[in-house]
């Protein structure tokens, strides 16, 4: 029996991180996911963080499991229990592992390296052996290890066995067979573990009421149900990671809400382009004919479709555009994650165009700025940006059940119907008829009288080509003043007050909120200060968020970028000084952790002495 | 491109089965140069549309940039057109007519347009069958720009100042053919009595039809030694098949029957009727169609409908899309409701 040391410090209950180490190919994300799931069922908040490599079978791979019984959302960054499955990566994961952490290991083949560290506790599993012995086919048995440390962890936790029992059977549910074999290989890692390791370990779940109103779901899932709730009918896309997951859910989706009954005939229509470009012409094609259309993409692809972009923006054609970001610049690290689009987005295209740009922080944001952006970019005739990133559109998060109100309709902007133009004299399309900016467009095809020709070259107010100044102007100049009255329709910032007079805050965007909501928390708790905190949600800035940075001498500015692009942005479109904003730049492709934050500003106030 | 509309004189027109005359089918003054090949295709539309009786605002107009593309605003004044960017039309025709299949989709590029910058959008519109006609006004020239050889610039033919170009052309019949495409046709912007067959057959075509038609660049590209020329092109223009488009309720003449024409029966309805000329060639038959033009002699330009086939599936039925235009579907069909949503969420629960 192994002496199971380091138990002796306080047991830490719901509250810390399982991180495993496999490789990539080998189906340990369902064992994975199996895992967190129990414990969320058991009703613990969770954070899931799979860190996968740009690759199909072979290379390293990480998932990570934060148990927050506070129920924080970021990374923790710390590993309390990690299980080393993978040879590669063995120094590594085992030189990772917190002070007082555990290390699990297949022991089939000894590892005297492993046991290197004297303030780790190191557990071996003769995991492999074990599989060999049960089970007959190779790529069965690998499988079947990743369920086996399942039930190591279980065992060693207290993960409720019942709660995987369910959630085995409702995973293989249309392959009952497969049930038996992974309940075995569960048991198995579980009885090795609660017969050779007597002695408790300092990490505990007990189970709580905190989940049942929640649910598990990644960010392009939820976005893709809001687009077939925001009544979106046309979607192209040309597939980029991470953004794909979210026009295969957007089918699927369809396919089981959209599918006619009577006729089998599809209420939607979904095109893989063969490129980005292209991609975005048919979201143009199809939103200027009068639909709900929408491409998902990633940064790439908006370096590509950046002309589309000048001529819906000028033409103004409706278009909405979720970037899935990723690593950049160039191909970067196709899966890690960054914000490394927010300048790209806001100003795509040459000459002078600026966008609405939306920033969810979590999935159900993801599924109600969905919604939310065929809105605005009907009403604005504009191209609309989802920013999303990698961690939040494909990790699964812990986010509220999403809810739909039955009474919500579309707000389908100015259009003019054969009704509308039958009373009017003369339809000209770019003309300001309400003195808001926002002209009536027409659905093609629909009465001789709304007939209209749209271009990318100058044209003036009427929709006739020109190469007039003046005329030129009048329409830039329109088209612009939209964008400014979009700031208030736009969803307002998140603000969190900490209820003392201070002079500090914390800036952000999209998902490191979690990270700096705990990192604010710490240093209260930690180093005495109070720090009110700011999330921006769009672009054009709403007039709150120049307000709140008005009322403070330094307003750290997190985000994950290299060039400090939000702090750009907020210096070059708000009245907020450059010495007030300090950055906080976290862009190493890693979801936001709160230790860098607490660590630069604790480093800026001991500079200010 | 200017936008003057042209004055309405019309008492002396002839009026079709709505009313209507040629000028209800134009649209505003061209500004190409005088002689322009493209304006002669401009005026085959219009004469097409009114000789179909087509409502004039059920057509949309798309085109990407260039000289070709800017007449769709010449044309079909009362219906609405985009021009895009530079090549990449065909992707908005192809969201535009999955939305709304109802619409008569004309698609107008040149040869620098879909050639070259767009060829890859061209190719795969061809792939998708999407349902419209597509013209290229083919010079092989870039007007605009003021004389540089496009892709489909012959091997031997001199730009205006002399230089020789020595890169094979890209042949868009050849390409269209080879990718499946299924209706494929040449004309010659000089010839509108085969033009204006060509485009009313094209319209009753359900899928991709494309007419690649010569149209001389006056300007840039109608010397000595171009083989775009007027010149060069009457000298070696060669009409292989005469196709018509005859409608529902006319009757097949005689004529036709004599002379071995073969009758295509089109899905929106009427026939289309192929007379050869000349060479024995059955247009259905895609290798008789790779065959001639491979065989074709020296410089001839081969024109008339050289491919058909009207038993291939579109992009609509591909993607199964409903006889009720997605752009006009009521919301209610197309928002599930909260009680579905609340089902969705017990599988992430």
């Amino acid at each position: 029996m192994n002496a199971v040391t380091g138990t002796s410090a306080r047991t830490r209950v719901n509250d810390f991180v399982i991180k495993i180490a496999n490789v990539n190919g080998t189906g340990s994300a369902s064992a994975n996911g199996l895992l967190m799931k129990a414990i969320f069922r058991m009703g613990i908040p969770v954070v899931g963080k799979n860190l996968f490599p740009s690759n199909i079978q072979g290379l390293p791979t990480w998932y990570e499991i934060r148990v927050t019984g506070d129920g924080w959302t970021g990374r923790s960054g710390e590993v309390d229990i990690m299980v080393a499955m993978n040879l590669e990566s063995y120094a590594r994961d085992l030189k990772d592992v917190s002070p007082g952490g555990v290390l699990i290991y297949d022991s089939t083949w000894p590892r005297p390296s492993l046991l290197s560290r004297d303030d780790v506790t190191v557990l071996g599993i003769p995991l492999a052996r074990m599989c060999n012995e049960n089970f007959a086919n190779a790529r069965t048995r690998v499988l079947m290890k990743n369920m086996a440390y399942v039930g190591v962890v279980a065992a060693l936790t207290g993960v409720d066995m019942a709660v995987i029992q369910t959630l085995v059977e409702e995973m293989f549910g249309a392959k009952p067979k497969l049930i038996p074999p992974n309940m075995q290989a569960v048991e198995m890692g579980y009885n090795y573990a609660k017969e050779h390791f007597t002695q408790p370990l300092a990490f505990k779940l007990e189970a709580l009421d905190k989940t049942s109103d929640c649910i598990m779901i990644d960010g392009n899932t939820a976005a893709a149900l809001g687009c077939v709730y925001a009544g979106a009918s046309f979607g192209a896309w040309y597939p980029i990671t991470p953004s794909t997951s979210l026009m295969d859910g957007f089918k699927s989706f369809c396919e089981q809400l959209r599918v006619d009954p009577e006729t089998g005939k599809n209420n939607y229509c979904i095109i893989q382009a063969e490129d980005e470009l292209s991609a975005i012409g048919m979201v143009i094609g199809a939103s200027w004919n009068g639909a709900r259309a929408f491409t998902p993409t990633s940064g790439p692809g908006i370096s590509l479709m950046s002309e589309f972009i000048g001529f819906a923006y000028y033409s103004e054609v409706p278009a909405v555009l979720f970037d899935v970001q990723r690593v950049g610049p160039s191909t970067g690290m196709p899966t890690r994650t960054q914000q490394g689009d927010i300048l790209l987005a806001a100003y795509a295209s040459h000459g002078d165009t600026k966008h609405i740009v939306l920033f969810p922080a979590n999935p159900k944001e993801c599924f109600d700025f969905a919604v939310e952006s065929f809105d605005l970019a009907e009403r604005f005739q504009t191209p609309v940006f989802v920013l999303s990133d990698l961690d939040i559109g494909m990790n699964d998060w812990m986010t509220p059940k999403l809810e739909w109100d039955d009474s919500r309709r579309p707000d389908r902007g100015k259009v003019y119907h054969a009704a509308d133009l039958e009373k009017i004299e003369k339809f000209y399309r770019y003309l300001d008829v309400d003195g808001d900016g926002i002209p009536y467009r027409t659905i093609p095809g629909e009465h001789p009288k709304g007939a209209y020709f749209t271009r990318g070259s100058g044209h003036t107010k009427y929709g006739g080509y020109t190469e007039d100044s003046a005329a030129y102007q009048d329409v830039l100049d329109r088209i612009l003043q939209k964008w400014k009255n979009a700031a208030t329709k736009v969803p307002g910032p998140e603000i969190v007050r900490c209820g003392k007079p201070t002079r500090i805050a914390i800036l952000t965007v999209g998902g490191c909120d979690g990270a700096a909501k705990e990192a604010i928390a710490r240093l209260n708790a930690e180093d005495d200060l109070d720090i009110d905190y700011l999330r921006v949600r769009a672009f054009p800035f709403h007039p709150e968020i120049e307000n709140f940075i008005a009322n403070y001498d330094t307003v750290f500015v997190l985000e994950q970028n290299r060039d400090a692009q939000l702090r750009t942005l907020l210096v070059t479109e708000t009245t907020a000084r450059k010495d007030q904003l300090v950055s906080i730049l976290d862009y190493a492709g890693m979801p936001a952790n709160p230790h860098l934050i607490v660590d630069r500003v604790r480093e800026h106030i001991a500079s200010q002495g | 491109m200017t936008s003057i509309v042209k004055p309405r004189i019309d008492k002396h027109l002839r009026r079709n089965q709505l009313g209507l005359t040629v000028r209800d089918y134009e649209g505003v003054m061209s500004t190409l140069c005088a002689g322009c090949g493209h304006d002669s295709v401009t005026a085959a539309f219009v004469q097409a549309f009114h000789e179909m009786n087509l409502e004039p605002h059920r057509a949309a107009k798309v085109s990407g940039i260039g000289c070709s593309s800017k007449t769709t605003a010449y044309f079909l004044g009362q219906s609405s057109g985009i021009n895009s960017v530079h090549g990449r039309m065909p992707s908005v025709a192809t969201g535009a007519a999955a939305v709304n299949p109802d619409l008569y989709y004309i698609g107008v590029s040149g040869d620098g347009d879909s050639l070259s910058i767009g060829i890859g959008q061209f190719a795969h519109a061809i792939r998708r069958n999407l349902n419209m006609l597509y013209c290229i006004e083919n010079n092989g020239v870039y007007g605009l720009t003021k004389g540089q050889f496009s892709a489909s610039a012959d091997i031997g033919t001199k730009a205006k100042y002399g230089e020789v170009n020595e890169q094979p052309p890209i042949d868009p019949v050849l390409l269209a053919l080879s990718l499946g495409a299924t209706f494929v046709a040449r004309g010659f912007s000089g010839d509108k009595k085969q033009l204006v067959p060509l485009m009313k057959a094209a319209l009753a075509h359900k899928g991709f039809a494309l007419i690649d038609i010569v149209s001389p660049c006056v300007t840039f590209n109608d010397h000595k030694g171009s083989t775009k020329s007027y010149a060069h092109t009457y000298e070696y223009y060669h009409p292989v098949i005469h196709a018509d488009f005859v409608p529902e309720e006319a009757e097949i003449t005689a004529e036709y029957q004599d002379g071995g024409a073969i009758t295509v029966p089109m899905h929106h309805g009427g026939n289309v009727t192929l007379r050869k000329l000349g060479r024995d060639y059955d247009p259905r038959d895609r290798d008789q169609a790779f065959h001639l033009l491979r065989t074709r002699e020296g410089s001839e330009v081969l024109t008339g409908l050289l491919y058909i086939d009207e038993t291939k599936p579109d992009m609509g039925d591909m993607n199964r899309l409903p006889d009720e235009p997605l752009n006009v579907m009521d919301y209610a069909k197309l928002c599930p409701g909260s009680a579905k949503l609340a089902e969705v969420m017990k599988g992430y629960s």
